[in-house]
């Protein structure tokens, strides 16, 4: 039994945490929280290997693994990025090595090519089956009818993939298909999220597509989904970590600055024993990372992902809550930095799947 | 033991219920405005409509023009409007500084303010929370220094919500630097036009400016505006924390708040079925429930001991933390409910602006209002200081 980060992990860890510590300046975040990203970091982190180290050799990377996941998303949380590295490397990316468009990727890895992911459609919840989207065979092309709703990274993408059914109805796990399309074919309504970045409505309104816009096999949607999501979700339970960990470390500064009644308000014994409670629980985040992490390519995957997702939302809550209130109103203020942290962690819950709804599916798993 | 309202009680219900029915415009309820913010005219619009029947302020005595109204009253109209969502009263004037003037005021104070309070003639803010007084309030340093028949006042106040909007602000100053921090502090109005006073908004978490700092540089102040008498501020200051805390369990925000979180569970699908059959969410829905029936008894407790004597005790601290942790769960548990569309920003949400919200019209205010109301255990003397209070009071620690 080893915890340790190899030496290429220690140095990934080290090279990227200095990085964004001086690309993240509170200027260089606020600017990217409002424009969704920035090209200048997008293009380092790209230089730095960062997008390379979230896929195989195989694909044309250097890593591929949970672990090299989980190392890189924590760091991106700690620094309270905004980059879209899920949506253009996990999600898009992902699902472009899934079909072996490795030229396509090759351009992702280079930090040259934006991608989003249009799947999940209003009222479709966290449910990946829940698509009503329609694609329908127009001589050699497609054809798609349907709306995609928050659509994260869309107003900056260059290619958009959208999932839609060629057969069955909502809830059916055969008959989705993905599709490639051209982000400037579709019509978007971009607006910000809570959390920093860009995201956009999307309405597809026989959009038509050629034949070659088919990515992966017809029938082949959903499994292609479930595996990108899988590592997706890692990523941003990793990246859940890293802001618990921001958080933690602001709080405590503050909790030995701040002083009332004539003492830092971190004397007062009540304040310790809460801090010491978000700790404990900060060290069990970190520990469901790991068990995701060194079980996404192994047999118990879907077990950890539920267990793991569950855990970090409850604990995401409990974070989020206990550091705005050891601040006080500052906390609950725009400029000061923990708004920003305590909102991309908050929205952590709302992406693939919320505490409940991976705690019926572990309930699930157990009882089959 | 008498769970149930007497009949003049139950017939004042169905009275102000009558009200509601006939003169609140769906226009300013959350329904009619899709759940957003409300403007200042808004407000004004509504206090003109409850104080022409009498009933803007509802604690005050007749003689000021109050309804003067008991306890169990005073939480039946409170309760009754919040269920109908009804704008809350702005409580600056009507809750806060009206009884002051009214026990510690001039005559003239009295004749000058309480009625321009009533008519909308002036919209008043606090000033007492400092960047260094929080839970701490009495290290207040906001100083007013006496020069002949003026104060020159000299300082910031910070939190003043709705300051934007206000006119007059009350403030708490320290006059004297002799004996406790508690001894030298004096209760004075400052009239926001005087030359000096800056307001600076505060940008929250959910992206509103309801907050301000306000800042003094030398602002003359008469002297015939101070309260009372100098170096006795915190006195008539917890005579009035007293009042703010009538209404403060929130029962019926709360009420309204699981209302329509149910709405939104019937509405939202979750695969084949609605979220409100979802089991794990029906425990947490129910488990809010059992709370807050518990809790709405627990208030009633309280406020009928206190119609039976007077302004209530540190019962208040009880009902404000176990009030503000039900309301923010149930806020919490609304922005599980809206799923993926909590995350959308949805400035028109906060601040009135006329753009179709992202998603349905039910989700577009519930992660503004988990953040933003994640003020209510922090402000108004924070839930850690009201834990403090019980101890020392109710269990004599």
């Amino acid at each position: 039994m080893n915890f340790d980060l190899s030496d290429e992990g220690r140095m990934l860890q080290d090279g990227l945490r200095r990085y964004l510590t001086d690309a993240y300046t509170p200027d260089a975040r606020r600017a990217a929280v409002a424009d969704g990203f920035s090209a200048d970091i997008w293009s380092g982190l790209a230089e730095m290997g960062v997008i390379g180290a979230l896929f195989t050799e195989a694909q044309g990377g250097f890593g591929g693994t949970g672990f090299d996941i989980a190392l890189v998303f924590e760091e991106m949380g700690r620094a309270g990025a905004v980059d879209p590295l899920i949506d253009t490397g996990l999600l898009g990316g992902g699902l472009l090595a899934k079909a072996g468009r490795d030229d396509l990727l090759e351009t992702v890895i280079a930090g040259e090519m934006q991608l989003a992911l249009a799947h999940t459609e209003p009222g479709g919840r966290y449910d990946l089956s829940r698509v009503t989207t329609t694609a329908t065979q127009d001589g050699e092309g497609w054809v798609l009818a349907g709306r995609k709703a928050v659509v994260v990274n869309a107003p900056a993408a260059d290619m958009i993939v959208v999932s839609a059914r060629t057969s069955g109805s909502t809830g059916d796990a055969d008959g989705i298909a993905l599709f490639l399309v051209d982000a400037s074919h579709l019509t978007l309504a971009p607006y910000p999220l809570v959390g920093g970045g860009m995201a956009s409505e999307i309405v597809l309104d026989d959009v038509k597509l050629p034949a070659d816009a088919l990515l992966g096999g017809a029938g082949d949607g959903l499994a292609m989904l479930v595996e990108v999501q899988a590592r997706a979700t890692l990523a941003v339970c990793a990246e859940a970590l890293g802001l618990m960990e921001a958080i933690r470390a602001l709080t405590v500064d503050y909790l030995k600055t701040r002083k009332q009644f004539g003492q830092p308000i971190g004397k007062f014994q009540v304040l310790q024993h809460r801090m010491a409670d978000v700790l404990i629980e900060i060290e069990q985040a970190r520990s469901a990372v790991i068990n995701l992490a060194g079980n996404l390519d192994g047999d118990d995957r879907d077990l950890h992902l539920h267990a793991t997702k569950n855990l970090i939302g409850e604990v995401a809550k409990l974070v989020v809550e206990e550091s705005i209130q050891m601040h006080g109103g500052i906390g609950v203020t725009e400029e000061y930095d923990l708004g920003h942290l305590a909102k991309r962690l908050t929205m952590v819950d709302h992406r693939f799947g919320d505490a409940l709804y991976h705690l019926e599916r572990f309930i699930a798993l157990r009882a089959a | 033991m008498n769970l149930e309202y007497s009949d003049a009680q139950k017939a004042f219900r169905d009275e102000v219920r009558a009200f509601l029915a006939d003169n609140l415009p769906e226009r300013l309820t959350d329904k009619g405005r899709g759940m957003r913010g409300l403007t200042k005219a808004d407000h004004e619009e509504w206090h003109a409509i409850l104080h022409k029947k009498g009933w803007l302020a509802a604690n005050w005595p007749k003689e000021h023009g109050g309804a003067a109204f008991d306890a169990i009253q005073r939480h039946i109209l409170e309760d009754e409007m919040t269920r109908a969502g009804a704008p809350r009263i702005v409580p600056f004037g009507i809750a806060m500084l009206g009884p002051v003037l009214q026990k510690f005021g001039s005559k003239e104070q009295q004749d000058r303010y309480l009625p321009r309070i009533l008519n909308g003639d002036d919209w008043w803010c606090q000033g007492y929370s400092e960047p260094g007084a929080g839970s701490d309030l009495a290290s207040l340093r906001c100083e007013a220094v006496r020069d002949g028949d003026h104060y020159i006042v000299n300082g910031q106040k910070t939190w003043t919500t709705l300051g934007q909007h206000a006119n007059m602000i009350f403030c708490l100053v320290r006059t004297s630097k002799e004996g406790k921090p508690q001894a030298g502090i004096s209760f004075l109005l400052i009239d926001m036009d005087t030359p000096g006073v800056e307001v600076r908004p505060i940008v929250l978490i959910d992206g509103g400016a309801e907050v301000n700092e306000v800042w003094f540089s030398d602002v003359r102040v008469p002297v015939e505006n101070l309260v009372g008498e100098e170096n006795k501020g915190w006195t008539y200051a917890k005579y009035l924390l007293t009042h703010e805390r009538t209404n403060i369990a929130g029962v019926g925000f709360a009420n309204a708040g699981l209302d329509s979180l149910k709405r939104i569970a019937r509405l939202e699908d979750d695969g084949d079925r609605k979220l409100i059959e979802n089991p794990h969410f029906a425990a947490r829905l129910a488990r809010l429930e059992i709370d807050l029936m518990a809790m709405e008894t627990t208030n009633l407790r309280v406020v009928s001991a206190a119609a039976a004597r007077q302004a209530p005790g540190a019962e208040s601290s009880m009902l404000k933390v176990k009030g503000t942790i039900i309301r923010q769960e149930i806020n919490a548990l609304t922005k599980t409910a809206v799923g993926p569309y909590a995350m959308p920003f949805q400035s028109e949400a906060v601040d009135g602006a006329n753009e179709a919200p992202v998603g349905p019209d039910h989700a577009a205010k519930a992660t503004g209002a988990y953040l933003n109301n994640r003020k209510l255990s922090i402000y108004g003397g924070s839930n850690e200081v009201q834990r403090t209070i019980i101890a020392k009071t109710m269990l004599e620690l």
